[in-house]
């Protein structure tokens, strides 16, 4: 449940669920993200869920603040709302030449390379969001052992499909962007295709995801 | 093919095709983008007799160099443009805010915005160019928008699907007002900051840096010290919304931004004035000045109002 709504700026609700980062809270948040999309309430132009807060942004020239909170507070959101969420497979490649990190972690984690895919591949990832750049999914909750700082200083670019880990998270860079998370593996599966207007995002809030190992070869002869 | 079109001689530095931008993808990492100074781009389109949503060339610093072929067809800058017009051979200054009627082999160069970011250049008529998400807009980093989400360049063409038969000359006299301070609303972490920190943010001068884009605007000046946490869990952001990250140098978020961020917000630029924020250029200065919510209500009510006054008179 909503536990506090503010503003933020004079064109945005701030929702806030809570500080924990964690499934049931992220359900929730997930659950008022959907229900308020379907509902399609005046002014509203824009929802942006994350782990625990949700923004509600709003034209001002149609609505403002009070008019907005009201509407989200009588709102009745369905909190045994089945969330309709798919199974996803993805295959990474974790080739030193694609595992830009592999050394920086295995020091870190104290960990060898093979131990560190093992764990990383043995895990069931939830994702609790989308965003930063289109389409990027935030995945979680990566073991105590796997979890490892970001960068000191950001690459300029990461490489586009490029898998990343920080703390609880893991990650996949839709394109090519400025980043410090720590390189794993890359992606050869095209996880936001902005051609498919209606579907862009292939991996979406709730969804949950697995990653299976792929050869070079495999790597560099994929075919969706 | 199109029979009317401008062929770029040069293109500028940061030369795109924007309209009002795209809602309802925050949630999926996309941001609104669209024409920066939104004022500029409805005048723009008044100006040319275009409906006020119509796509337009948005130029930052250095514009483009056009050259015309086709029919005649009117276009009108918007902003502190310095630009020439070249007919035959004569090359005559242009002026803002005012509409030129081109003929076939005529060419429009936009040599630079004065004191300012942002211009605007409306062609009179519809511009051939593909939507995504029902928007125009080319965000450059997500590679998003028309013409493939790139910025113009060299040699290629901007075609026109139709050419307004209304060729009336319009003007209008509009000064882009410089203020000194930019308002604020208290951001979502402001206690995360020391007494000093929020005094500095409020009492000190900040100079825009170089390192500003259509993403966000960074600025330099007195370090704004954390005393709670120099990150928070990545949550949802807005243009306007003022993060500061470890080193104490605010980042306010503008019209491409990234959709979540984990550092700390002290503050949010009120909708009123942000306009007039994304048109300070690298080595300004800010000045922050706090309001509530309820002024800031009121304020964009007086924005519109003397936006819609603007319109009017065109």
């Amino acid at each position: 449940m909503i536990k506090n709504i503010s503003n933020l700026g004079d064109t945005a609700l701030y929702c806030d669920f809570g500080n924990e980062v964690n499934k049931s809270i992220n359900s929730q948040v997930i659950k008022y993200f959907k229900t308020i999309k379907e509902k399609k309430v005046k002014g509203i132009n824009n929802l942006t869920p994350s782990y625990n807060k949700l923004i509600i942004s709003y034209d001002l020239k149609q609505t403002n603040f009070n008019e907005v909170k009201k509407n989200i507070e009588n709102l009745n959101v369905e909190t045994n709302l089945k969330l309709n969420t798919k199974r996803i497979e993805i295959p990474v490649c974790c080739h030193e030449s694609l595992s830009l990190d592999v050394k920086r972690l295995e020091k870190i984690l104290n960990l060898s390379r093979d131990k560190i895919l093992e764990n990383f591949l043995n895990k069931e990832y939830f994702c609790y969001m989308t965003g930063f750049i289109a389409g990027m999914p935030f995945l979680g909750d990566l073991d105590q052992n796997m979890r490892a700082q970001r960068l000191e200083t950001p690459r300029v670019k990461v490489p586009k499909g490029s898998v990343g880990l920080t703390e609880q998270f893991a990650n996949i860079y839709t394109f090519e962007s400025p980043g410090g998370w720590n390189i794993f593996g890359n992606t050869p599966v095209k996880v936001f295709d902005s051609s498919l207007e209606d579907e862009p995002t292939l991996i979406n809030p709730g969804d949950t995801v697995t990653f299976k190992e792929i050869s070079l070869d495999q790597y560099k002869n994929y075919n969706e | 093919m199109s029979d009317n079109y401008f062929e770029i001689i040069r293109p500028g530095i940061n030369t795109t095709f924007q309209d009002k931008g795209r809602d309802h993808l925050y949630h999926i990492g996309i941001p609104f983008s669209g024409a920066m100074d939104n004022r500029n781009y409805l005048i723009a389109n008044k100006l040319v007799n275009n409906n006020l949503d119509s796509a337009i060339i948005e130029f930052a610093y250095q514009g483009p160099h056009l050259k015309y072929t086709g029919g005649k067809i009117n276009f009108a800058i918007t902003g502190d443009v310095i630009f020439t017009i070249k007919k035959d051979d004569t090359e005559i200054e242009g002026k803002c805010y005012e509409s030129y009627q081109i003929e076939n082999g005529n060419e429009i160069n936009i040599i630079s915005t004065s004191k300012s970011v942002y211009g605007y250049l409306a062609l009179g008529g519809e511009l051939d160019i593909k939507l995504q998400w029902n928007s125009c807009s080319i965000n450059t980093k997500a590679n998003i928008g028309s013409n493939d989400g790139k910025k113009l360049d060299t040699g290629q063409r901007v075609n026109l699907k139709k050419i307004n038969s209304n060729k009336d000359i319009k003007k209008t006299s509009y000064i882009n007002t410089k203020i000194e301070n930019i308002r604020v609303i208290k951001g979502t972490n402001f206690d995360y900051f020391s007494e000093e920190g929020k005094k500095i943010f409020y009492e000190k001068e900040f100079i825009v840096s170089k390192l500003s884009d259509r993403m966000g605007m960074r600025l330099e000046g007195p370090k704004i010290e954390n005393i709670i946490n120099t990150n928070i869990k990545s949550e949802g952001l807005i243009k306007g919304v003022i993060q500061v990250p470890a080193d104490g140098n605010p980042i306010i978020m503008l019209s491409d931004h990234g959709t979540v961020g984990g550092y700390p917000k002290i503050g949010a630029v009120v909708s009123a004035d942000y306009d007039r924020l994304v048109q300070m250029a690298p080595g300004s200065k800010i000045k922050f000045k706090e309001i509530n919510l309820s002024d800031a209500e009121t304020l964009f009510k007086l924005y519109e109002m003397e936006t819609q006054n603007l319109l009017s008179q065109i």
